[in-house]
């Protein structure tokens, strides 16, 4: 579904990420981990569209997205979460989900139609699958860090994509939550039959649910595979040596 | 007037060239405090003409005062930068401090409500009239360079701006604060983070900026008159420097003035009807093909 | 009593208290007015950039200017009838927001900001200059007021002066203006407008081309604003360059702010305090400027959602406190 070849992205002569390909096959879920600054966001902004890659190629679905706008790249199926929460804050919950709605939708262009209750039943669906729908009149900006985290996931549902792409989903959770968090992600990603990539810092996350895993080091792969291939590779753990898991 | 046919006189487009660069030295003071402003605390200044504004009359006043003192001129000019500066650390962190959380727009409103309080404050106490103030004595007479008339003064004008911006220039890259400056300008969390008084540097780089604005006031006294609306001039004027230069960037607002004070100088010439389109035009065209300027930072 | 109150349709009651104004007889009340209502609708369309959509524009008065200058051009010079001229203010200042509009988007914040500056600057110099069209400095005093005799023959308002008929078709049109406005900013294309102003780059990823989407803001913005500048030019008795001088896009923007940015009418009631402040203000003394400034920064420090937000506040204050 997603394959990435040898992309490439330089910042003023820093090698944020030199060369790494990567294929995630549909109604997979992937991980990339890799220590902090092993240029797991940066990836995943050359795969949306956020950065432009000074070489390589991202091609979705068989078609060729590389150094697509974010917008086009969204519209063809891609949905993301991003590390430090990225709400809409002084809009309500309901707002933030039935904007993803309506901009999907192509609903964007209408300047005469009433906004209030459009798409309600899908954004009531939406919140209900990521538990929020208690909460929809409030503002979002006030939402404790989990919830808004919950609502991140709301808004990338809702551009109802194929493959869904979760920036460190857990970061900043406690043990209880981040637990709440995976189990909400399988579920969803199970009953809608998404194709997850995701990238994590939590070891025990990873392990639990990925099919597939990569790691990041320093911009490069250093391996690849199930999990269980992944923790016995011997570069893997000099790469992690020090760092215990969680 | 060029004439249509000959070759224009050489030692008229020396003279022109050399107004230009007067020009672009006073314009690079006020340049330079208005682009460390803006690099270090990320707001665009419109108060700084006024405070320029404010050096002048305050220089006027000093010299007034002062009477007959010797070397008055010279009191003035420091007194006036020290007070501007004064001022301007009076502002920021009374007033201005108050509002870095808050969005932009605010920051930018509240030096151009500066804007207007300051002028009507000059107008208060100095009025409206057309003041001056006189060489200071050692300086006046002038010097003939190819062909041309160059008043001493101006001739101290055209070393002393160079010599100011190398000055700052070694302060930015060889003392420990001026890394500290340059620092701030590219990651203030971090900064504060490893323990630097970022708020106090704050402080100070606008006091600093302050002292130049102040400072070209005082200076420019002898060579224009001080009138109300010279705050609003000079701004805009700062304004299209640093847009052309780039913002934050110090050699791009040196090089930022020398070009505006020669498209100034040479454009009232060959366009006479289009000079203050011609400056908008210039500025739309930069922020157009090239937003970082000159020499600045590409932004994405 | 509260909840009662703050459900009371406010806008359009105004709008039609307003059309009694020239009942009260003084010529300088419906002036003042005139005044309001017209840059209500300035005020009203700028907020359109800065409130909704996040775009802070220092530069909103080249489309006033246009609008005047072609309104103004086309009747004093053409002979063209209002009820074309009027329309026109508004698609030739639409087409300049689109060319100008066009390279604005391509930038953010302060960079957005100085490019409509400057464009609004060239706006004025043009106007300045062009003799031939615009008038150069002098501009185009006496624009002719629309033929408004058939409005001798309405019942109650049939008897008023030409200038309050001319006062009751600004509010019949400005009404106008604002329930489109409303619409838009209540529709669809005005939610997504908010998503960019919260946050471009998630707006980006639930598929908003954020460039596209400000442009047509952008577009509507100017629209509007030629709109007030074609009423305004007729009201003034003359059109002249420093309607887009760089202090009328900062009067405007003072007037958003003091109102209050955060609400649909909240400009327009900034553009009523500030200008009936000027008019008491400045028969008193000539440091008006002095005042301006001293407001502004009362409402930056102490009242940052302008009037109308710190009314806000106080009515869910009651509100608490009564429930």
């Amino acid at each position: 579904m997603l394959e990435v070849r040898d992309v490439r992205k330089a910042f003023d002569g820093f090698q944020a990420v030199g060369g790494v390909t990567l294929g995630v096959a549909r109604g997979q879920i992937a991980a990339i981990i890799g220590p902090n600054g092993a240029g797991k966001t940066t990836f995943f902004n050359l795969v949306t569209g956020h950065l432009r890659p000074d070489a390589g190629v991202v091609i979705l679905n068989g078609r060729d997205i590389t150094g697509l706008a974010p917008h086009d790249v969204c519209r063809l199926g891609m949905g993301r979460s991003f590390q430090r929460t990225n709400i809409f804050p002084r809009l309500t919950v309901f707002e933030n989900v039935q904007a993803a709605f309506i901009s999907h939708r192509g609903r964007g262009l209408s300047f005469f139609a009433r906004v209030e209750g459009l798409y309600r039943d899908e954004t009531y669906a939406v919140l209900e699958s990521v538990g929020l729908q208690d909460k929809a009149g409030e503002v979002s900006g006030f939402l404790s860090h989990g919830n808004q985290k919950q609502l991140e996931l709301g808004i990338a549902l809702a551009s109802e994509p194929e493959l869904l792409l979760l920036d460190e989903p857990t970061a900043g959770m406690s043990a209880t939550e981040t637990r709440e968090t995976i189990r909400l992600i399988e579920r969803i990603t199970r009953d809608r039959g998404l194709t997850l990539l995701f990238t994590e810092h939590d070891m025990e996350v990873v392990f639990s649910i990925a099919q597939r895993i990569s790691v990041l080091h320093q911009g490069r792969l250093i391996a690849e595979g199930a999990p269980a291939e992944v923790r016995s590779d011997p570069e893997v753990r000099r790469v992690y040596l020090g760092e215990r898991a969680r | 007037m060029v004439s249509s046919g000959a070759l224009p006189d050489p030692s008229f487009l020396f003279a022109q060239a050399l107004s230009g660069l007067t020009a672009a030295m006073f314009l690079f003071l006020i340049a330079a405090g208005l682009s460390l402003i803006f690099g270090v605390l990320r707001v665009l200044n419109f108060s700084h003409g006024s405070f320029y504004m404010l050096g002048a009359y305050l220089a006027y006043q000093v010299v007034q005062w002062a009477a007959t003192t010797p070397g008055r001129f010279w009191w003035a000019t420091i007194g006036a930068a020290l007070g501007i500066a004064a001022l301007g650390g009076v502002v920021e962190r009374l007033l201005l401090r108050h509002l870095y959380a808050k969005e932009e727009l605010y920051q930018l409103l509240f030096t151009y409500a500066l804007v207007l309080i300051l002028g009507d404050v000059a107008k208060k106490l100095w009025g409206t009239g057309q003041l001056s103030v006189s060489r200071p004595p050692g300086l006046t007479g002038a010097v003939e360079l190819f062909g041309t008339r160059l008043p001493y003064y101006n001739l101290f004008i055209l070393l002393l701006g160079p010599a100011i911006a190398l000055a700052f220039w070694i302060v930015l890259h060889r003392t420990r604060t001026g890394r500290f400056i340059r620092a701030a300008a590219l990651d203030r969390e971090m900064l504060g983070a490893l323990g630097v008084n970022v708020t106090g540097l704050y402080t100070g780089v606008f006091v600093i900026g302050s002292f130049l604005a102040g400072l070209g006031g005082a200076l420019v006294t002898p060579v224009k008159t001080i009138v109300p609306g010279m705050d609003v001039e000079i701004i805009v004027e700062a304004f299209i420097v640093v847009v052309i230069g780039g913002l934050g960037s110090f050699w791009g607002t040196f090089l930022g003035s020398i070009v505006y004070g020669q498209v100034l100088s040479f454009g009232i010439l060959i366009f006479p009807r289009f000079s203050i389109f011609s400056v908008f035009a210039l500025m739309a065209m930069m922020l157009i093909v090239r937003p970082w300027g000159l020499l600045g930072r590409p932004l994405r | 009593m509260i909840a009662r109150l703050a459900r009371v349709p406010w806008g359009p009651v105004v709008m039609v208290a307003a059309l009694f104004v020239p009942a009260l007889g003084s010529r300088f009340y419906t002036f003042v007015a005139t005044d309001v209502v017209i840059m209500g609708l300035f005020a009203v369309s700028l907020n359109l950039l800065i409130g909704y959509t996040g775009l802070v524009s220092f530069g909103h008065a080249a489309y006033f200017g246009i609008g005047a200058y072609t309104t103004g051009i086309l009747m004093k010079k053409l002979g063209v009838p209002f009820v074309l001229a009027f329309p026109a203010a508004g698609l030739g200042a639409g087409l300049a927001a689109l060319v100008f509009g066009f390279f604005c988007v391509r930038l953010t914040k302060i960079y957005f900001a100085m490019l409509t500056l400057a464009f609004a600057q060239i706006v004025w110099a043009i106007c300045f200059k062009w003799n031939d069209v615009t008038g150069g400095e002098q501009g185009m005093p006496e624009i002719p007021y629309p033929a408004l005799d058939w409005m001798q023959r309405l019942p109650f308002f049939g008897d008023f002066r030409a200038s309050d008929h001319f006062y009751l078709v600004t509010v019949v049109l400005v009404a106008l203006c604002f329930w489109v406005l409303r619409r838009i900013v209540g529709s669809p294309f005005g939610r997504l407008l908010t998503t960019i102003r919260e946050n471009p780059e998630r707006a980006e990823f639930i598929g908003v081309s954020v460039r596209r989407y400000e442009l047509i803001a952008f577009v509507i913005a100017g629209i509007f604003a030629g709109l007030a500048g074609g009423l305004f030019g007729i009201f003034n008795r003359g059109v002249f360059p420093d309607f887009a001088y760089w202090t009328k896009s900062s009067e405007v923007l003072i007037m958003t702010l003091l109102g209050g940015m955060g609400s649909f009418w909240g400009p327009a009631v900034g553009a009523l305090v500030l200008l009936v402040l000027n008019q008491q203000i400045t028969s008193y003394t000539e440091y008006w400027p002095f005042v301006l400034g001293t407001v502004l920064i009362v409402i930056l420090f102490a009242f940052p959602g302008g009037i109308v937000g710190a009314l806000a506040a106080g009515v869910t204050r009651l509100r608490m406190r009564h429930a």
